[in-house]
């Protein structure tokens, strides 16, 4: 046994998501995503004197929105805590976050896996402020050791939603799928963009690692600045990997907050001057508490989507296609409802497989949507009939899609006008396949003598003959009939 | 008319200017003219020419707004955009805010002209205006002594008649304090009547704005024009029921309980002479009295003392240098930067509560200290719901001294913070209280508190106006004779 | 509990703070720190396990904004109090130690 499968290691999560309003969490400025610096600030998110905060209403019904789909209880009453530290990046030297009354309490999220389920407990979610972008300017442009920096308070006030899950994830891998699945479903829920390129999506990792069969936790440590899903997946393995080592050298594992570094791929411990960590939480004064009506509470959770995890589910168990299939065709709302409403006209496998093959393929070099497409469900529906009844054959039909998508229109009316329709003759396809054999008597005794490949160049000649009419399949069978195999 | 303009009240000032007998510039010069001179350091900055430029746009205007353009001293603990504000302290030395307080605006909304911005110690923090980063105010009952604090700038300045009045502000007393000490009336109204928008936090669960004048009606004039909800400040009420100009001359019925713990030893003989005298007008005027205890009071200045500092521990964070204020001098490293700026920039009481609310929270410590003082407000709070079970309002002293001398407490910082024992638990209980002239001790002013249960600020300035006409306070400074 | 607070905890404190004192300003906080604790000790006997802690005295709830954009600063006047400006935004001159 390596030292590797030796060891559980033990991962829990923190992740913060901007959340998708038009306003900053405490003041009306517009929020934004690269406009010039310092141009969405005022009084209230400088930090000014004698500013003060309001909550943004929105900002509370979207964690009410994503609490459900965390299957949380939404806290009758919440309340907002100042938690202080100093930084330049903060402008009033505290965070407006919440403490011990967050808007979102317990809950568990279901993760689909190829192999089953992961269910993942959600310890609680909190809003909170983000803080300003703070750009390191000076000579040698290093994290620490920079000689001049630059404030931009534009992303400073931004509403953010904490999720905190307990320490349930056993591998990288799926704490990856898990945080995949939640940004699907974050995403398709309206709560956040989601972009983890432009930090709208964030997230911490504690990871520990203890001997296979013990119950107990090992040390952790905190990683953090991840900001895609291969850092991620590529600092948690790491850190896995260092902890095993220490481990297995007779060290101690120390509680350390370390920071990626994505060029080397290297875990570098923060070091920090401040003492132990020592926010000194205060009631909020300028805040009062919310306390959400739980009419509202329930009209929200009534009027939340089929959550992407159960339409996969329903998908698999109702439709037949697989894991994969379901996987990629509910990446997002809009693709989603365009393959149901595809499944609900056809056969469901197979307008899962032109979903996801032909017509994405088509649509990827023009730089189109399914859903913005002009070969809409019903069209694809009319051409997909076609092929079943094999009126065409799939070369016939991609040039239908083709059509489709350039121009709209009918199936049928595409395949008469071009001609495309398979010759559903017996006696012409007959008459052809007898003539084939007879001008090509060396390739037909190749046959007989048991050459199976030398089939492939019949219908390959009848496909040339026909312009490609010719139902290759039938045309095999005939071809074997004729030959006398 | 033989009497200098600057004698008048604003009522009277408003009555005249609407006559047509003055105009709004020729008030404001009168009184800018005033405020220029002035021994008592009443004022940080003077905007006289600001201030008759908006006294002449008002008396051209076809509409005269119903403050009618009678000048006004701002504490400056209030933001005022363009013009400099410090909060008496030096960090904010030349910081001119990008924003005006929604208080201010809504008096120059109502038409009056702020004439300069008030003295006060720095942040609001203690009871003499000695802790100003710009030298400290005098009283003008007698310039050798303090005119009380924190709001000492806005209280000096209309009992010298710089103003007919002033806003100030109040988080353990800084209205009621220096308006008992100076003479004059301030009130503190029910926390949430205001918005704080704007005014520079100090202690931001205690914080309210309040007037100070020299009569009852001119103090509710001016609080009628302030109250109400902000959408800028999330703890401001509705207010449902306007202010009205008191003009009662009885009371009638009005159950009046005298705070037993405030009128015994701790209190100065002569303010307890002189709140006793006051408290006999109330029956004449047709009130009962009644003793009433507050159990709790003797633990209001513990409370307050680790909630105040607390609160302003976090609040005082900011000022960091990076966005306003001085710029830190060149150093090493950015801990070293905040660090020199602070301490280099706030004054010597500032850093000790500071300091003080900084342990108050830390690990370790929060609960013995900051979560316990939360838990006595609780008790005050009750200790108040109790006692207006059976009285409709309290009395007690404003202050249990007349004004002290200059320099006197300002080595032993808790003998200073005994100065606010009568008003602080009311401002952890929230509520309102007014504070008049009620006679003299030692030839100084002394003050009666009158209390209230939240929102009875109509209530308590009838009373407060009644006895002011009963009491026929009209004393003043010597050299104002 | 003793009133007295160290001289090391009097430094930390100011740490946390982020205010530099001087070494005689360290020693009289220490000792006006510990006066004022003195007096305020008198309420760390009562028995306040039943009581709740008061955060608000205002009984209000669910002020909430709506989420619609008001008008920002001109850049000009957000920057116009700052005492080092570079590169249109704030300047933060020196090193910066990591905050974790």
């Amino acid at each position: 046994m390596s030292a590797r499968q030796s060891y559980e290691p033990v991962i829990g999560v923190e992740i913060h998501v901007q959340l998708a309003t038009a306003t900053k969490m405490f003041c009306g400025c517009e929020l934004s995503f690269g406009d010039p610096a310092n141009t969405h600030t005022c009084p209230v998110c400088l930090g000014h004197p004698g500013a003060l905060p309001v909550t943004n209403a929105r900002a509370v019904e979207l964690a009410i929105l994503a609490g459900h789909a965390l299957g949380c209880t939404i806290a009758p009453r919440s309340t907002f805590h100042r938690k202080n530290y100093f930084y330049p990046d903060l402008p009033k030297a505290y965070q407006i976050s919440q403490y011990d009354e967050p808007v979102c309490l317990g809950g568990e999220f279901v993760a689909l896996t190829p192999g089953g389920e992961l269910r993942v407990g959600i310890t609680r979610a909190h809003l909170e402020e983000d803080a300003a972008k703070l750009v390191h300017a000076g000579p040698g442009g290093r994290r620490a050791g920079a000689e001049s920096s630059i404030v931009d308070f534009n992303r400073g006030g931004t509403p953010l939603l904490e999720i905190v899950t307990e320490p349930d994830l056993h591998s990288a891998e799926d704490a990856v799928t898990f945080f995949k699945q939640l940004r699907l479903t974050l995403r398709q829920l309206g709560v956040s963009d989601c972009n983890m390129e432009e930090g709208s999506m964030r997230a911490d990792a504690n990871v520990s690692v203890r001997p296979v069969g013990s119950q107990e936790l090992g040390v952790k440590t905190e990683l953090k600045n991840m900001n895609s899903f291969r850092f991620l997946e590529r600092a948690m393995e790491a850190e896995i990997d260092r902890q095993i080592a220490i481990l297995e050298g007779g060290g101690k594992v120390t509680q350390d907050t370390l920071h990626y570094d994505p060029d080397s791929g290297t875990l570098h411990p923060l070091r920090s001057k401040e003492e132990a960590h020592d926010y000194r939480y205060l009631p909020e004064p300028d805040l009062v508490p919310v306390v959400p009506d739980p009419a509202w509470v329930d009209r929200l959770r009534a009027a939340l989507p089929e959550l992407p995890v159960d339409r996969r589910r329903r998908w698999m168990a109702e439709l037949g296609i697989t894991f994969e299939d379901a996987e990629v065709l509910s990446e997002s709302a809009e693709l989603a409802t365009y393959f149901e409403d595809l499944a609900a006209r056809v056969d469901p496998k197979a307008a899962a497989n032109w979903v996801r093959g032909e017509l994405r393929a088509q649509l990827r070099e023009r730089d189109e949507e399914p859903w913005e497409s002009r070969a809409t469900p019903e069209r694809l529906a009319g051409l997909l009939e076609l092929l079943d009844a094999r009126t065409i054959n799939v070369p016939a039909a991609k040039e239908v899609l083709a059509e489709l998508i350039e121009r709209g229109g009918d199936a049928v009316a595409i395949v008469e006008a071009k001609g495309l329709g398979q010759i559903t003759d017996e006696s012409e396809l007959d008459e052809l396949v007898a003539r084939l054999i007879a001008d090509n008597p060396e390739q037909a005794q190749q046959l007989r003598d048991g050459k199976e490949k030398v089939l492939g160049f019949f219908v390959g000649q009848a496909m040339k003959a026909t312009e490609g009419r010719a139902d290759p399949k039938r045309v095999g069978e005939l071809v074997r009939d004729r030959a006398g195999v | 008319m033989t009497e200098p303009l600057w004698e008048l009240t604003a009522e009277r000032a408003i009555g005249l200017i609407g006559g047509g007998e003055l105009s709004a510039e020729e008030l404001t010069a009168a009184f800018a003219d005033r405020a220029g001179n002035d021994p008592w350091a009443a004022f940080l900055a003077i905007d006289r020419e600001g201030a008759l430029e908006r006294a002449r746009r008002i008396d051209a205007a076809t509409e005269r707004p119903p403050l009618a353009g009678v000048p006004i001293g701002i504490k400056d603990v209030l933001s005022t955009r363009d013009l400099v504000t410090t909060a008496g302290s030096r960090i904010l030395e030349g910081f001119r805010p990008v924003y005006t307080a929604t208080c201010v605006e809504r008096v120059e909304e109502a038409g009056a002209v702020v004439l300069g911005k008030t003295n006060m110690d720095e942040f609001a923090m203690g009871s003499s205006t000695e802790n100003s980063g710009y030298g400290p105010s005098r009283n003008p009952w007698d310039p050798d002594r303090v005119p009380g604090g924190s709001s000492g700038g806005s209280a000096a300045c209309v009992a010298a008649r710089q103003v007919p009045w002033s806003l100030g502000s109040d988080t353990g007393g800084s209205i009621r304090q220096p308006a008992a000490l100076c003479g004059i009336v301030g009130m503190k109204p029910t926390y949430g009547a205001v918005s704080r928008y704007g005014l520079i936090a100090f202690a931001s669960s205690l914080d309210q704005v309040g007037p100070l004048a020299r009569t009852v009606r001119d103090t509710a004039l001016l609080l009628s024009h302030i109250v109400g909800h902000d959408p800028m400040d999330s703890t401001s009420l509705e207010w449902r029921e306007p202010i009205v100009l008191p003009d009662a001359e009885r009371v009638d019925g009005l159950r009046v309980g005298y705070v037993e713990e405030l009128m015994g030893e701790g209190v100065q003989v002569g303010v307890r002479t002189s709140v006793r005298a006051a408290l006999d007008r109330i029956e004449d005027l047709g009130g009962t009295l009644t003793p009433v205890s507050l159990p709790n009071t003797e633990h209001g200045l513990a409370t307050y003392y680790l909630i105040a500092p607390a609160e302003c521990s976090a609040n005082l964070a900011r000022f960091d240098a990076i966005r306003f204020g001085a710029a830190p001098p060149e150093a090493g490293g950015l801990v070293e930067q905040y660090e020199r700026a602070r301490g280099e920039g706030f004054g010597r009481e500032v850093k000790r509560r500071i300091m003080l609310g900084t342990f108050a929270l830390s690990s370790g410590y929060y609960d013995a200290y900051y979560g316990q003082a939360q838990r006595v407000r609780t008790l005050i709070v009750r200790d108040f719901a109790r006692a207006f079970e059976q009285v409709d309002i309290l009395a007690s002293p404003t202050s249990p001294t007349v004004a002290f001398p200059l320099g006197e407490r300002t080595d032993d910082p808790y003998s200073m913070y005994l100065a606010d024992v009568c008003t602080i638990p009311v401002s952890l209980a929230g509520l309102p209280a007014i504070s008049i002239p009620c006679g003299l001790s030692e030839g100084l002013p002394v003050g009666l508190q009158l209390t209230g249960p939240a929102f009875s600020e109509n209530r308590l300035l009838d009373v407060a106006h009644a006895l002011e006409a009963a009491i026929g306070f009209d004393e003043r400074p010597e050299g104002l004779r | 509990m003793a009133a007295v607070i160290e001289r090391e905890t009097v430094e930390h404190v100011a740490r946390l703070a982020r205010l530099r004192l001087g070494p005689e300003e360290v020693e009289r906080m220490r000792q006006e720190l510990s006066g004022i604790l003195e007096h305020i000790e008198l309420i760390q006997s009562l028995e306040l396990d039943d009581v709740p802690p008061t955060t608000h005295v205002v009984a209000l709830q669910n002020v909430l904004r709506d989420d619609t954009p008001r008008p920002s600063l001109p850049r000009e006047l957000a920057l116009r109090e700052a005492p080092a400006v570079a590169h249109d935004g704030f300047e933060v001159r020196g090193w910066i130690e990591t905050h974790a």
